[in-house]
């Protein structure tokens, strides 16, 4: 992707580069960490700091990231926002942190994180890449917490904990990974038809 | 300012320069939240211990760390204003889940009796294993914990004899939840210098 000009309309890039129902990246945690809407607002949320300063660092040091040495250097950096996103996490919401469990490290091999910093980052300055990265970010957070909405209001009868109906009426198979791909899928099946129309 | 020059030279300092400040970043941020952590943790930890404690509790002593050969458990025991004992939070945990690991804090009453329990931490499937938070606390038929004493009932499940009905569908949950609580009882009676360790003759702990 070679360097872009400033994104177009706010609510138009959101829903057009969706990075979860429309460029269909970092799938891995949608799936595992949106049995609950908390959990996955949670996740996307740190995903979305992660993928703000990594941008913001890629961006201004990449005149100076040779290129042999561009994933690694890529890499640490990331490694390090997400340990650092981590500890914090423990701090300000430790019940979900223990539920999140491996999937907040795991936030370093997001494909979401890694690639946009290659084909974004390291291609624009410091004031494109932040306002990308916000775009991405707020679309991800959208897109994980309308997920882990939609699994837990059919799994359990309830939303962030709230219960409009009692549990024994939810299917069992919406909190099950099964579930989060139906799910998943026709979600990507009504934004493509809204990006058609 | 224009590329670095891509050079072997060039590539070590950087990815040194890197290294470092990632290393400098990391370990500043632990050590200002180290105490923060640990105090969050203590925190969530007492209150915990005094949900499964649902009396006035003055004084919890220091936590007594007993192994019983294959896990650490924790106890917790508690006294109220006139330094009387009046029972005990026991943190026990077992590998024998259908996932894995299971931890609960039990709150039992001086004489055994359980009060309450929490669970801290279950893989279990959802929607079958995971209704070990609140199945064993439910009044229906015989499947309430509460207020029963493992030193004077054959607290397994009925399926191996025993007088507690387990999780439709989820008995290997609910063996391994029973087997942790029974754990926790043992360590409980161990504990207080009154009772016999050995519970295999289901011996009903009492305070003099």
């Amino acid at each position: 992707m070679s360097e872009e000009k400033y994104p177009g309309i706010f609510l138009n890039e959101l829903i057009k580069k969706n990075p979860a129902f429309v460029l269909v990246m970092g799938i891995c945690p949608a799936i595992a960490t949106t049995n609950t809407a908390i959990n996955g607002l949670s996740i996307a949320v740190a995903t979305a700091l992660v993928l703000f300063g990594s941008n913001l660092l890629i961006s201004l040091l990449k005149n100076i990231i040779t290129a042999k040495l561009y994933i690694i250097s890529y890499l640490i950096i990331i490694a390090t926002l997400v340990s650092i996103i981590d500890i914090y996490m423990q701090i300000i919401i430790p019940a979900v942190h223990n539920n999140l469990g491996i999937f907040v490290p795991l936030i370093v091999v997001n494909c979401l994180i890694l690639g946009y910093s290659e084909l974004f980052a390291s291609k624009n300055n410091a004031a494109k890449s932040m306002t990308n990265s916000i775009i991405m970010g707020i679309s991800y957070i959208t897109a994980l917490t309308s997920l882990g909405i939609i699994r837990e209001l059919l799994g359990t009868g309830k939303i962030f904990s709230y219960s409009l109906f009692p549990e024994k009426y939810g299917a069992l198979l919406f909190i099950l990974a099964p579930g989060a791909l139906i799910t998943l899928a026709y979600l990507i099946i009504v934004m493509n038809k809204f990006l058609r129309n | 300012m224009a590329q670095l020059e891509s050079n072997f030279r060039n590539a070590s300092l950087v990815l040194s320069v890197i290294i470092l400040i990632a290393i400098a970043a990391v370990t500043s941020v632990h050590f200002i939240t180290n105490e923060q952590i640990k105090t969050t943790e203590a925190n969530r930890k007492l209150a915990t211990i005094k949900a499964v404690l649902p009396f006035d509790v003055n004084y919890i002593a220091k936590a007594q760390k007993l192994n019983d050969g294959n896990e650490l458990i924790i106890v917790h025991k508690a006294y109220n204003v006139k330094k009387e004992f009046i029972g005990a939070a026991v943190e026990s945990t077992t590998n024998n889940g259908f996932n894995g690991k299971i931890n609960v804090m039990i709150g039992f009453d001086k004489n055994g009796e359980i009060l309450d329990y929490t669970v801290l931490q279950q893989r279990e499937t959802p929607g079958m294993g995971t209704k070990i938070i609140n199945w064993f606390k439910t009044e229906n038929r015989n499947q309430n914990i509460k207020g029963k004493n493992p030193g004077t009932m054959n607290f397994t499940v009925i399926n191996d004899g025993g007088e507690i009905d387990a999780i439709t569908a989820a008995t290997i949950s609910s063996r391994a939840f029973l087997f942790t609580v029974r754990n926790a009882y043992n360590a409980f009676c161990s504990s207080k210098p009154e009772c016999s360790a050995d519970t295999s003759e289901n011996k009903n702990c009492k305070t003099k």
